[in-house]
């Protein structure tokens, strides 16, 4: 029956014009045919590559019932000003549907300095909110019970304090760290890639990882102590096969460092999640998220003998592109979302936060943002995809990409290993500039115009001018925090943080695991700024070497 | 023709974004300019030393922190402070409208938003130094 399909689909392919105005490829460049066949998924075996949900390699989803069961969490990814301020916004966004929270911190809170370091000048509260110590955790979490919610921190650098500071949040009211659910980003690995918001070596900085992993394992067993993250790999300019490649094997890179830590795989990695991106080209979107699955589940069975199936599922969040969104006609963002949304849907996300329309101008306005959680609860609710599990599971095209996709990311797995690993994969440089290449590969097309961005490069409209409303910070947020800071520090026991900061510099000395220590400084009110500076004094600071 | 134009592009603040910095560095090079980039995490200080030290014709500033009206100010005024007025300040990111005008009054070079091709900034240049 193959044979004779390939017969008569050479045939149908020779009245089809074939030059050069019809070819077509992905964003991240995978050339793609008029048409799919059976033929384009011949090498599949449905049992061994796509399998039924909720049994491996999960290609077709982690759960047996998928979203019938349910509905994947929204959350909105939301901070500004002050803890204040946003203890507000999230009580908002509650109110209106949302099901968990996710904090955006401010650039010196990711950068593990105080409100009143000299380097916060300008930025405090900006583009997420400032917490530089227990009084605003407290603050931002004030009226919210932490047994109830689930909460996803966006943090690395500080990581193991942000979340000693939310511990301790907890422990004022009441909740036990058993009770805790919800993430902490904590993937160093993707700030030297990417994001780079970075405070140690990456030495200690998989040394810290570890030390939260069985912290974790013991005290806060609910928690996911990493959120392997491709999202801003992706948003520094990468394509989604390299998305993929490097945030897998980042992944794969902290289970090794557990493993070689004295860990048993299974027992820090069921609490791994991830954290994906989710771009412009629809199909190519839900095959990265159906192929990451099936890498995952064969690795950590394969290679890292994970024997509990908790260990071999890939839970992930998505964020829809920020860096798709355009200045340029802001509501034409509303619809972008919109597909890259579905797309995560389609491709089985556990967890989704959609971007607001007014998001390349400032932090989103309550309208705009509501419009996104919206958009959320419309795909779920209106459209009806949620009712069959991975229902382009199968299409010989969607197939035919995740294999694509697969393939790509097992070359750059290669090309790392080639170079001893991904931690001197980084050191070298090489995902910083195959990004930066592809970054640059992608605006040279979109500046000649063979890649459309409506009303930047088509459809502008003359004279355009901003007809929506922005969300202002006011410098007075600065000053106040500085001055709360002050009076923090003159309020509490400083004999006490002290002796906490000298006491975890021994802990980073030796072998202690150092997430003790830190729970103990934060809560004499050690800030988040003393605290890093005391990691710092010993395991010093990174600094890239600056390269384009 | 000129010298070549020297051109400094940089990060300064905390923000690690630097997808447009590094691709209009690229840009800028490609276009014939000779680009020194700084690297991220840089105070007005740093980048007003590197400036000096390199001897460029213009700084392109980065920002999409939200911390434009702090960092641009003090950038150009520590260039004044040491003799280095005549260093064109221009700078991309996310900048407001009404913070533009603010800073083309304090006499900031074009500032580009999201969506600029790089020819623009290229044309820009050229236009400003008309001998190089």
């Amino acid at each position: 029956m193959m044979d004779e399909l390939r017969e008569k689909a050479a045939r149908w392919q020779e009245s089809l014009a074939n030059d050069e105005s019809q070819r077509r490829e992905t964003v991240s460049g995978v050339p793609l045919k008029a048409l799919y066949t059976p033929l384009d998924i011949e090498q599949l075996d449905y049992l061994r590559d796509l399998g039924f949900p909720g049994q491996p390699p999960f290609t077709r989803g982690i759960h047996q019932d998928m979203y019938r069961g349910r509905l994947w969490t929204m959350r909105q990814f939301a901070g500004f000003g002050t803890a204040r301020h946003t203890n507000e916004r999230y009580k908002f966004l509650l109110s209106h549907g949302e099901t968990g929270l996710s904090v955006a911190f401010d650039f010196p809170t990711l950068y593990g300095r105080d409100s009143d370091d000299e380097r916060a000048r300008g930025e405090v509260g900006k583009c997420g909110v400032a917490v530089s110590s227990l009084e605003d955790m407290e603050t931002l979490f004030s009226g919210i019970p932490l047994d109830k919610v689930s909460t996803s921190m966006t943090i690395n650098g500080p990581a193991s304090v942000v979340w000693a500071l939310y511990i301790a949040t907890a422990e004022k009211q009441g909740v036990s760290a058993d009770k805790l659910r919800g993430t902490i980003q904590n993937d160093i690995l993707k700030e030297y890639i990417a994001q780079k918001s970075w405070l140690f070596p990456p030495e200690p900085s998989m040394r810290v990882i570890t030390d939260i992993m069985a912290f974790g394992a013991k005290e806060v067993p609910q928690w996911n102590t990493i959120s392997i993250s491709g999202y801003h790999i992706r948003e520094a300019g990468s394509t989604a096969a390299q998305e993929l490649a490097f945030t897998l094997k980042d992944g794969l890179t902290y289970v090794e460092a557990g493993i070689a830590a004295g860990l048993d795989v299974d027992v820090f990695a069921p609490r791994l999640s991830f954290f994906f991106n989710s771009h412009l080209d629809f199909f190519e979107e839900i095959a990265k998220f159906r192929a990451a699955r099936r890498i995952w589940a064969r690795e950590m069975k394969e290679t890292y003998k994970a024997k509990n199936p908790r260990s071999w599922l890939l839970r992930f969040h998505t964020q829809t592109a920020g860096c798709t969104l355009t200045a340029q006609q802001p509501e034409n963002n509303i619809v972008r979302t919109a597909f890259q949304a579905l797309a995560a849907v389609l491709g089985g996300t556990q967890s989704l936060h959609t971007n607001s329309m007014d998001e390349t101008w400032a932090l989103p306005t309550e309208k705009a943002v509501l419009i996104a959680l919206r958009t959320q609860q419309l795909i779920a609710e209106e459209t009806g995809v949620a009712s069959v599990i991975d229902p382009l599971g199968g299409s010989y095209f969607v197939e035919s990409l995740t294999y694509e996709l697969e393939k790509q990311a097992y070359r750059y797995f290669e090309a790392i290993d080639g170079m001893g690993g991904m931690v001197k994969a980084i050191e070298n440089g090489f995902p910083q500039r195959e990004i930066a290449d592809a970054a640059y590969r992608y605006q040279r097309l979109v500046d000649q115009g063979r890649r459309t961005v409506v009303g930047v490069n088509k459809y502008q409209l003359e004279g355009e001018k901003l007809e929506i409303p922005l969300l202002k910070i006011d410098p007075e947020v600065e000053r106040s925090q500085c001055e709360r800071l002050a009076q923090l520090r003159k309020r509490r026991d400083n004999l006490k943080v002290k002796k906490a900061l000298d006491d975890l510099k021994d802990a980073c000395r030796s072998r202690d695991n150092v997430m003790y220590p830190i729970l103990e400084a934060v809560r004499q009110y050690a800030t988040l700024g003393e605290t890093c500076q005391a990691m710092k004094d010993v395991f010093g600071e990174y600094r890239e070497p600056p390269m384009f | 023709m000129g010298k070549k134009l020297r051109i400094l592009i940089a990060k300064p603040g905390l923000d690690g974004h630097d997808r447009g910095a590094k691709v209009v560095a690229r840009g800028l090079r490609d276009a014939g300019f000779e680009v020194i980039y700084t690297g991220l995490h840089q105070t007005p200080e740093m980048i007003a030393e590197a400036a000096l030290q390199e001897d460029v014709d213009a700084v392109g500033l980065s920002i999409l922190s939200g911390a434009h009206m702090v960092l641009i100010p003090e950038t150009m005024r520590l260039l004044r402070e040491k003799g280095a007025g005549d260093i064109l300040v221009f700078g991309g990111g996310i900048i407001p409208e009404e913070d533009k005008k603010a800073l083309y009054e304090q006499g900031c070079g074009r500032l580009f938003g999201p969506g600029t091709e790089i020819r623009e900034i290229v044309e820009y240049l050229k236009e400003k130094f008309p001998d190089s």
